[in-house]
């Protein structure tokens, strides 16, 4: 069974500020034909500019969205038809790192393990356990999530996220605008989740040498399509003269990533 | 049985956070506490204007409009805005992400705004009992009670309805939500009677669970009604309960549906 599968996906929204009553503007193409399957236990990276629907597809495979045509299924489940199947497997970081921002960060994730149905007392202490692994200073755990960096928030979503042991994680630019310690933290801290519970997951990404060190396999989406779809190596070797994914992405894109992560941060 | 177990959590992490959140914005709470009970005295001594005898049943007349336009409007202003606090928070696609059935996570919200609109409430009864010598003598203050209880549920049903449009829109569903609390309020008769109102507005106001509310607590309390005089009247909100608690929790669905297609389910603010 494959933990995604993406069957000729299509997604378009109506343009920001325009009612159901004056619709004259044109509707705005995010996702056109995404198809792919991601075997369970795979990382799977998705690299695109901003705007090329890589939140779109995330959101959807997240039941935060319904397709206007194809299908997405989590593990066999329908994401249309069955999201709290889909739910009870899945968890998503999401760029910005959303709480209630007046809440410590023990409070929020008390609300993020009482919707997932978690013991308290059990999900306090993994929540710990996961901050301080990701090098969260211990005093912080009860201070207000306002009062932190953002690389000190983007910490506390992926404990969020990892609390409840999802068998999917979706990692929507979880590094992006960290400083370069966090970051590794953080990437340090994927590989061994994946080491430890063979979790699948799907990161969308920026960082091309996050891309590298962590993805088994890279899509490569622009316009809403999956322009490419290989090993990190192979889109190298086929689109980067051996010269890495950077290489590749920039072949393939015309974009710089770099920059793209700086508009983002 | 774990399932129940698990909903059961999660619709008490709801409230929790709520409370949470009341102890992190509490120079606010007891700024709006005060203000209430301010208001509440305020709208009293209206009562004490016109000398003469029966003062004291105008401000007792008054403070129950008052007291139960603090728990009602507290009630709809919770459920129906809930949705909007999440999205300007940003936390509305992880709340609406969690495995929970969403009739879950609305009780939680209901069962957090009825306990708050309660001790909301409770702060300005003993502001007024310390203010005012009402005579209570007469009173039948449990048959009143049980008319609030019952009447807690239509408005639950009401402000589910009123959390369809902070949904769809944060800004103008706000909006619109305080325009739906603002008729309720005029067409009510919370400080006087219907029969004040123009009469296409008292048409409006057999519409409003509030209308039978103030007339049978006021009933209860003025003239001591017993309880089974009350008895159609709670039956009655009741049966708008039923009805309007599961119409809104269907057009909740409906909306919850027309956000996920057209991606209006997301941070706003």
């Amino acid at each position: 069974m494959y933990a995604i599968e993406c069957i000729d996906v299509f997604k378009s929204f109506r343009p920001e500020g325009e009612s159901p009553w004056h619709r004259k503007g044109q509707k705005v193409s995010a996702l056109e034909g995404i198809s792919f399957a991601m075997p369970q236990g795979e990382c799977f990276g998705i690299l695109g500019p901003n705007g090329s629907g890589k939140s779109t597809l995330i959101r959807l495979i997240s039941t935060l969205l319904l397709a206007d045509r194809g299908e997405v299924r989590v593990f066999g489940h329908d994401v249309r038809t069955a999201p709290l199947e889909v739910r009870r497997l899945i968890h998503r970081v999401s760029v910005e790192a959303s709480f209630f921002k007046k809440l410590s960060a023990q409070e929020n994730l008390d609300y993020a393990s009482g919707l997932y149905g978690l013991d308290k007392a059990q999900a306090r202490e993994r929540a710990q356990e996961i901050l301080l692994r990701l090098g969260l200073p211990k005093e912080k755990i009860r201070a207000p999530l306002e009062e932190m960096s953002r690389g000190q928030q983007q910490k506390v979503a992926i404990a969020r996220a990892l609390l409840t042991s999802p068998t999917l994680l979706l990692l929507d630019e979880p590094t992006t605008g960290l400083d370069p310690r966090s970051r590794r933290d953080v990437q340090a801290f994927i590989e061994e989740i994946r080491g430890s519970y063979s979790a699948s997951i799907v990161l969308c990404t920026h960082d091309m040498q996050e891309a590298e060190r962590l993805c088994d396999r890279v899509a490569i989406i622009r316009g809403g399509r999956f322009i490419a779809l290989d090993t990190p190596d192979a889109l190298s070797a086929r689109y980067g003269d051996g010269e890495g994914l950077e290489a590749a992405f920039l072949r393939l894109t015309g974009e710089d990533p770099r920059e793209e992560e700086e508009m983002d941060a | 049985m774990i399932s129940l177990r698990r909903e059961g959590r999660a619709a008490g992490a709801v409230m929790s956070r709520n409370f949470s959140l009341i102890r992190r914005y509490l120079g606010w709470e007891l700024v709006f506490a005060f203000y209430n009970a301010v208001n509440a005295l305020t709208i009293g001594l209206i009562g004490l204007a016109e000398p003469g005898p029966g003062q004291g049943m105008r401000v007792l007349y008054l403070s129950i409009g008052a007291l139960l336009w603090n728990f009602l409007s507290v009630l709809f202003f919770e459920v129906s805005n809930s949705v909007m606090w999440e999205r300007w928070e940003g936390t509305i696609e992880y709340s609406f992400m969690a495995p929970i059935r969403r009739v879950t996570y609305l009780l939680g919200v209901c069962a957090y705004a009825v306990l708050y609109g309660l001790v909301r409430t409770l702060l300005v009864l003993v502001a007024i009992a310390l203010f005012f010598h009402v005579p209570l003598a007469q009173a039948n203050l449990g048959g009143a009670a049980l008319v609030l209880a019952a009447s807690s549920i239509p408005f639950i049903g009401l402000g589910l309805f009123g959390a369809i449009m902070p949904m769809l829109s944060a800004e103008r569903g706000a909006q619109a939500t305080q325009v739906i609390q603002g008729v309720i309020l005029l067409v009510s008769g919370i400080y006087y009677p219907i029969t004040v109102l123009p009469h296409w507005l008292q048409a409006v106001s057999w519409f409003s669970p509030a209308t039978y509310t103030l007339v049978a607590v006021r009933d209860a309390v003025l003239q001591g009604t017993g309880v089974s005089a009350l008895v159609p009247t709670v039956l009655g909100l009741l049966g708008a309960g039923v009805v309007l608690v599961p119409a809104g929790l269907y057009a909740f669905s409906v909306a919850e549906r027309y956000a996920l297609r057209t991606g209006k389910l997301k941070r706003n603010g």
